[in-house]
């Protein structure tokens, strides 16, 4: 071979490879340093990477509304004050007004009055009588006050002291932005099977709500709605014992997908994967997020899911459900939903119902 | 020790980068060179220390003696011994070790007139070792995300780095880099299984030539790489997966922080089809 072809060869190949690491590099999101935690044993890699331009982004994002100005507590209660008040009556009038007016900054802002169609007051309330119930909205509400004094008072081992609000899922929104609904919106002639293609187990197809990963694209109505066992391995080091399917870890997984996604944590801030089931290795957040599972199961089945017989048809999902909560619902990307917001301090009026 | 016939041929004085001939001598069958007295310094003392720290763990069981970095806290400084001080003299050495076991090879190379490939393949897999205990923990600003040395404890930092990304294999550079290790494993195979089959032909039949080899795969695959292109692809292949290896864990973190099946969001992502 001639010295100039061999030489070619050796640009061309040099040329290539610095063309694909080019392309590569242009990919990533950032240039180091990243922001790093240490959560075990040195060396074992129980940490934290992230980087500090999305940390930003996300605290920019989660940023609290301004508080309204808290109520006078004394006086008349608001039961006694207006009528048809089912939830909130244990409230003085002025702290009933506060809340109201919290709540149409935090879920359908736009005025006293409203500004357009069905925002503001007039999102809720017949603004000709405001005690009229015969809004969907109105009656999806209530039960949505009850559902935040229900977390605030009995899920305190998920929500802290810090609390949640309306606002902590609704942010301005009327609907949440981050809800699930049975199906991951996959089409259900692929979810179910049938055709030439077969049944491909609700995956396969890059799901929206388990970090864009293959796998099952609806964990949530197996492991939340149906409080189904969530395994990934079986119990014993060799398959001597009965021990769980490939179907049931890669839906696990989905779960856990969703669960790091939502909080922007990796794996490692609940688990240390030796041995992912394993309580007396895992730090301390793994408890915390066991009881929120917890937590979603409940007020999914006894809040949201029912809530499908009053919603109107074009509310519901592909399957007629009503849209449920799942990690990302309240926590948008960053681990202290709102960055932390003590929504529970600055607004007592949504912890348990007073005597 | 005795000499093999042909082996006074290749014990030629010369071709030292340094040390000219101070070190220019063999030990029994083995050449030294300066290089060769750094290399056994370096790796006496980094197995020396490896022992102390097994020591001060407690434990001589080979599968758990642990030589773990220092704490995240210590960043790019000197940590105490006992802290992972010992992991960052050890990694010294184990660097010092592998660089001077490299030059000794291009000592040897230039001896014998040959090419330089036996100690440029060693380079990338000091380049692949270089990557995860200087390059990586630098760009990360501490030395306590390089790998500890034990052999569970390894493997337990492996398990929870894959997982820091959700799923590693969904890494561009880690699926190329598997896919070069397997592409290894497959040339190697196919070319194993050809000399072997050339050179072990049935009772009575002369041992087949490269001829025969090519004829073989011109009818197999409709093309034949021949004698010489398959040791080049082969190493084209194997370093190929090193290196590729080093840039997977490079990327990971440094400039990828999320999970790697979201990096996959610009393809979802593209104008043609979302």
């Amino acid at each position: 071979m001639s010295t100039q072809i061999k030489s070619s060869i050796r640009f061309g190949t040099i040329a290539a490879m610095s063309l694909g690491l080019g392309l590569l590099l242009a990919g990533c999101q950032q240039n180091p340093p990243e922001a790093t935690q240490q959560n075990g044993y040195r060396g074992v890699a129980l940490e934290q990477v992230q980087s500090p331009k999305i940390l930003a982004k996300l605290a920019e994002a989660n940023q609290a509304p301004e508080v309204v100005p808290p109520g006078d507590r004394t006086g008349p209660r608001a039961s006694q004050v207006y009528q048809n008040v089912k939830v909130l009556g244990d409230l003085s009038e002025t702290e009933f007004t506060r809340i109201m007016v919290a709540m149409t900054g935090w879920v359908a802002p736009g005025g006293v009055s409203g500004s357009d169609e069905g925002q503001g007051c007039s999102y809720c309330h017949n603004l000709n009588n405001m005690a009229d119930e015969s809004k969907y909205q109105y009656q999806t509400a209530r039960r949505m006050i009850q559902m935040t004094r229900e977390i605030n008072s009995n899920w305190t081992n998920h929500v802290g002291a810090t609390g949640v609000s309306c606002y902590t899922c609704h942010r301005g929104n009327p609907i949440p932005s981050q809800t699930w609904f049975t199906g991951g919106g996959h089409p259900k002639n692929l979810a179910d099977g049938g055709g030439w293609m077969g049944a491909n187990n609700g995956q396969n197809l890059a799901g929206k709500h388990v970090g864009r990963a293959s796998l099952p694209a609806d964990p949530f109505t197996p492991l939340i709605q149906y409080a189904e066992t969530i395994r990934m391995t079986g119990k014993t080091a060799l398959p001597t014992a009965k021990g769980e399917t490939i179907a049931v870890s890669e839906r696990t997984n989905a779960l856990m997908n969703h669960m790091s996604e939502s909080l922007g944590v990796n794996c490692t801030f609940c688990h240390n994967s030796r041995a992912f089931a394993e309580w007396k290795d895992a730090p301390p957040q793994r408890v915390n997020a066991f009881h929120g599972i917890r937590m979603l199961r409940e007020i999914n089945a006894n809040y949201l899911a029912p809530l499908n017989t009053t919603y109107p048809a074009t509310k519901l999902g592909p399957e007629g459900d009503a849209a449920k909560a799942y990690c990302a619902t309240c926590h948008q990307g960053a681990q202290k939903p709102v960055n932390g917001a003590p929504m529970l301090g600055e607004y007592p009026e949504l912890g348990a119902p007073r005597p | 020790m005795a000499m093999l016939s042909f082996e006074r041929k290749y014990r030629v004085r010369g071709g030292t980068l340094i040390g000219g001939d101070l070190f220019d001598f063999w030990v029994g069958p083995f050449f030294v060179g300066i290089f060769g007295v750094t290399a056994a310094f370096f790796s006496f003392l980094g197995t020396v220390l490896i022992f102390y720290g097994a020591s001060l763990q407690g434990t001589f069981n080979p599968w758990t003696i642990n030589i773990a970095p220092p704490d995240l806290k210590y960043g790019l400084g000197l940590a105490p011994l006992a802290e992972g001080g010992l992991w960052q003299i050890i990694t010294i050495c184990a660097i010092g070790a592998f660089v001077s076991w490299m030059l000794r090879e291009v000592e040897i190379c230039r001896k014998l007139g040959m090419g330089y490939h036996v100690p440029f393949a060693f380079g990338v897999a000091i380049f692949a070792y270089v990557t995860l205990v200087v390059i990586r923990p630098v760009l990360l600003g501490a030395w306590g995300h390089g790998f500890p040395y034990g052999i569970f404890s390894h493997l337990d930092w492996v398990s929870n780095v894959g997982y820091q990304y959700l799923n590693f294999m969904y890494n561009p550079a880690h699926m190329i880099a598997v896919t070069f290790f397997f592409t290894t494993t497959l040339a190697l195979s196919l070319h194993g299984a050809l000399v072997l089959s050339a050179t072990n032909p049935k009772d009575g039949e002369p041992v087949k030539t490269p001829e025969h080899e090519n004829a073989y795969f011109r009818d197999f695959i409709g093309y034949s790489v021949g004698t010489i292109g398959i040791h080049r692809l082969g190493l084209f292949l194997a370093l190929s997966a090193g290196f590729w290896s080093a840039i997977c864990i490079v990327i990971s973190g440094p400039f990828w922080t999320q999970g790697w099946p979201r990096w996959w969001s610009w393809w979802l992502d593209l104008p043609i089809w979302s």
